[in-house]
């Protein structure tokens, strides 16, 4: 019981001291979007690597979420707060409405019906340009509670550290729950599942609305940080990217998702000397890692120095 | 009225042979190795910018064209052999990130070596627009859609009359079964990724003088090319080719009558409907699970 | 009243008559098996009762009551499981987890309570772990309490299958050829292990090829050949027969 919280307890305190480790506000930018990412890679990685089914369009559902957050407080005055909750719900209406048919489906046919959702998404936010501002995007107004206004980074550094962890700890709960076993189960073997009473296609919709709803809510938690957003929020690119986190890191491992998030977060930064090489770089490094580690780096390294897999 | 619904038809065939092509690559790829192949847009993009950097460099159209085209075959090759080769049989995720990879590379070393402009090719017989019935034909969309014509029936000829065509349907059925025969699936593996890239490269030419291309234009058009699969019912070669010029004739008249704005979304509008209603596309296999 | 009954069952693929016009029924408390030659329908037989397939013509019923159109999950509800002729292990879980997996749906299974681990289910998971570990001693797994599944050899991934087979605290359990692939000792385990289950009050219905545990353990048996019934009755019946005898020997 301990030990499946260890990781837990680490993460906590590398939380707790990297503030004062920080040299600038660049480095507490930088771990602030790492935060963001982990916790959607975490959502994304119940639904790929537990459940074992493919979302090639994760990001429209960030985008969903915040242009909720940008749209509604700006054009309708609504608090932050309900365009935030009003973003989610609308993210997890349509993950839920789409979800029914699609999840008949199988591996190729469900990538394709996924990537086409939030390339409709994109493309919406592209064009309903007097809501959305277009290709250009727009400013969000600060978030508020209670009155007060969450603008500076400090803020936003411990609020997306307390979502962090307790996503990190319900997500290691629901993974040993019942529910959980269910859902892995039926990713290990479709059949078995079904014939032990489980039914398949509630759960898998359960996921991808749960990791939808995720996803919405870290949109708008982007959108109200950032202080803009634009429709790239939620295009294909980002998609891949988001897949790339949840598969370099680890599938179905909790704390694969937050290396994947934090590595492929920073690398951007650090490839930026290569002037123009990046997308090269970072293509090569996906490709090398599928190829030696295709597990991902946790799981693997876990193996490899004989540590239990969390 | 008459007149712009064949003007609409026109386009529509026109850059649906495009996404037809794309399509015929994914489906030689899947039924050779059950790999979706991310990268088949950027080997569209990939023709159309070598044959643009051919024939700026001076080389006439008859060494620039097979030049851009061998090319892209190479690296469909070098893809096989270095990324899909060593984790065959991997998850389906897996893959589909390795050839995302590959896009990735491909693009970004295209987009650093001629950079991020948009380029486009003279059109092969000139500029003088065909009427018909009121409606404008472009000479180059004759290019279009005659070459993609005959490769259709060369491929046909290939799967259904020699024995490497066959070799390579034989794989898609049962691979166990084909190494067993003596079949090397490795070698078949090869000739599909090569054999994609080619034709995908092919396509990216001819339609290069009517679209223009750049180091981005690869993404829409494999996107498009892997709806028009699936529309096919992924793994039928007739599939692919149907699928993909309705990709192209429903976008075209969807950007006529209802909104030219909304034109990159109705071909996955029109997924999303084919796959809640057929759920295996309109020439898709049923299978049935063993257990 | 019967627990199962077949009635004129019949399932067609493509044109081939798998399953033709085969009827019986299964009381309560027997082991009842099902034996024929490669392709003779068995495994079908089994999808077609357990919801994987529908079936083409016929009915099936549980207690009287016609299950056909039901799912797999709602068939388990009803209190039927199964095993698999080729494994059907969760290769990504632990032995025990494969176990408490065939619980499901005895627990609760709301996914708010499991995520912030309500302390009602957290205590009814532990005392779940303990009751797949005592399952698992059951079935004789009692060294691989702690393995991953993918680390386990043959032979204990088919007990595991029972195991979580069992899990569900079914009435009527179908075991897909358990004995197939293993060698004569262990086949001498999964003999007594099938008595046992059945002195526990379950009813078991077996397909299996090999002949001394089916004569040892049956108390009816069904032989069928290409797709149909030939042959239903107790073992000394069946022995006897002379269709049977032939089917066999191929005299």
């Amino acid at each position: 019981m301990i030990r499946r919280y260890l990781g837990l307890y680490v993460v906590a305190v590398i939380i707790a001291v990297l503030p004062f480790l920080i040299p600038n506000g660049f480095y507490l930018d930088l771990a602030i979007r790492m935060g963001i990412n982990a916790v959607i890679v975490l959502g994304l990685n119940l639904l790929i690597g537990f459940a074992g089914q493919i979302s090639m369009g994760h990001a429209g559902f960030i985008g969903i979420g915040a242009f909720a957050s940008a749209v509604l407080p700006t054009h309708f005055g609504w608090h932050p707060f309900v365009a935030l909750v009003a973003g989610a719900v609308l993210a997890g209406s349509l993950a839920a409405l789409v979800a029914r048919p699609i999840f008949r489906l199988k591996g190729h046919y469900l990538a394709m019906a996924t990537l086409g959702l939030g390339i409709i998404v994109n493309i919406v936010l592209r064009n309903e340009a007097k809501y959305t501002g277009g290709p250009d995007g727009m400013p969000v107004p600060p978030f508020t509670l209670f009155g007060f206004a969450i603008d500076s980074d400090k803020h936003w550094y411990w609020i997306v550290s307390v979502i962090l962890m307790v996503s990190v700890w319900a997500s290691i709960n629901l993974m040993n729950s019942p529910f959980g076993r269910a859902l892995r189960g039926l990713h290990g073997s479709e059949v078995a599942a079904q014939v032990v009473g489980v039914n398949v296609t509630r759960y898998k919709v359960a996921i991808f609305v749960m990791s939808a709803v995720f996803a919405s809510l870290m949109g708008s938690v982007t959108a109200h940080y950032v202080g803009f957003v634009s429709p790239s929020l939620a295009d294909f690119g980002h998609s891949i990217e988001l897949i790339t986190m949840v598969v370099v890191g680890g599938m179905a491992s909790v704390f694969g998702s937050l290396v994947g998030a934090v590595l492929l977060t920073a690398l951007p930064q650090a490839l930026a000397t290569f002037e123009g090489w990046e997308t090269v770089a970072f293509g090569v490094i996906l490709i090398l890692c599928m190829i030696f580690m295709p597990k991902g780096l946790v799981p693997t390294l876990a193996a490899r120095f004989g540590g239990r897999r969390e | 009225m008459l007149a712009q619904l064949l003007q609409y038809l026109f386009s529509g065939l026109t850059i649906g042979a495009t996404y037809a092509l794309a399509a015929l690559g994914f489906t030689i790829i899947y039924n050779a190795s059950g790999v979706i192949n991310f990268a088949q847009g950027e080997f569209i993009m990939l023709g159309g910018m070598l044959a643009v950097y051919f024939t700026d460099a001076g080389l006439p159209m008859a060494v620039a064209l097979p030049l851009a085209v061998l090319i892209p075959s190479l690296a469909g090759l070098l893809m096989a052999r270095l990324t899909i080769e060593p984790i065959k049989g991997a998850e389906t995720i897996t893959l589909i990130i390795v050839t995302i990879g590959v896009s990735l590379v491909i693009r970004g070393a295209i987009q650093v070596w001629l950079g991020k402009g948009s380029h486009g090719l003279p059109a092969f017989s000139g500029d003088i627009p065909i009427r018909i019935l009121g409606a404008t034909l472009m000479p180059q969309s004759l290019w279009v859609l005659g070459v993609s014509a005959l490769l259709v029936l060369g491929l046909w000829y290939f799967f259904n009359r020699t024995l490497s065509g066959k070799a390579m349907l034989a794989t898609s059925f049962n691979r166990g079964a084909a190494e067993l025969v003596g079949i090397n699936t490795g070698r078949v593996l090869f000739i599909s990724f090569a054999m994609s890239a080619g034709i995908g490269a092919l396509g990216g030419i001819l339609v290069t003088p009517i679209t223009l291309t750049s180091f981005d234009a690869g993404v829409m058009f494999g996107l498009k090319g892997f709806v028009g699969a699936v529309v096919g019912g992924l793994g039928s070669g007739l599939g692919a080719v149907v699928g993909g010029l309705l990709v192209g004739v429903i976008e075209a008249f969807g950007a006529g009558f209802l909104s030219s704005s909304y034109k990159d979304a109705i071909p996955f509008i029109l997924i999303l409907f084919i796959l809640f209603f057929m759920p295996r596309g309109l020439f898709g296999v049923k299978v049935t699970d063993r257990v | 009243m019967s627990l199962l009954s077949v009635i004129s069952l019949s399932k067609t693929f493509d044109g081939v008559k798998a399953v033709q016009n085969v009827s019986f029924s299964v009381e309560p408390g027997v082991i009842y098996s099902v034996i024929g030659p490669n392709g003779a329908g068995k495994t079908t037989l089994f999808n077609l009762i357990t919801g994987i397939y529908t079936p083409s013509q016929g009915d099936i019923r549980v207690d009287g009551a016609s299950v056909i159109g039901k799912l797999p999950n709602e068939l388990a509800a009803l209190g039927v499981a199964r095993t698999f002729q080729n494994l059907q292990i969760c290769m990504n879980m632990d032995a025990c987890e494969n176990v408490m997996v065939g619980a499901h749906l005895r627990l609760d299974r709301n996914l708010f309570k499991a995520a912030f681990r309500f302390p009602a289910l957290a205590r009814r998971d532990r005392a779940l772990k303990q009751e797949a570990e005592d399952l698992m001693r059951f079935v004789g797994l009692e060294n691989y309490l702690t393995s991953r599944a993918d680390s386990m050899p043959y032979g204990a991934l088919k007990r595991l299958e029972i195991a979580r087979a069992l899990a569900l605290k079914p009435r009527l359990l179908f075991l897909d050829e358990p004995a197939a692939g293993l060698n004569p000792r262990e086949t001498l385990d999964v003999d007594g292990l099938v008595r046992k289950i059945a002195d526990s009050g379950v009813t078991v219905v077996l397909v299996e090829h090999n002949m001394k545990m089916v004569m040892n353990l049956s108390d009816r048996i069904l032989v069928m050949d290409y797709g149909k019934k030939l042959v239903e009755g107790t073992r000394d019946e069946v022995r006897h027969h002379p269709d049977v005898i032939a089917a066999y020997l191929g005299a």
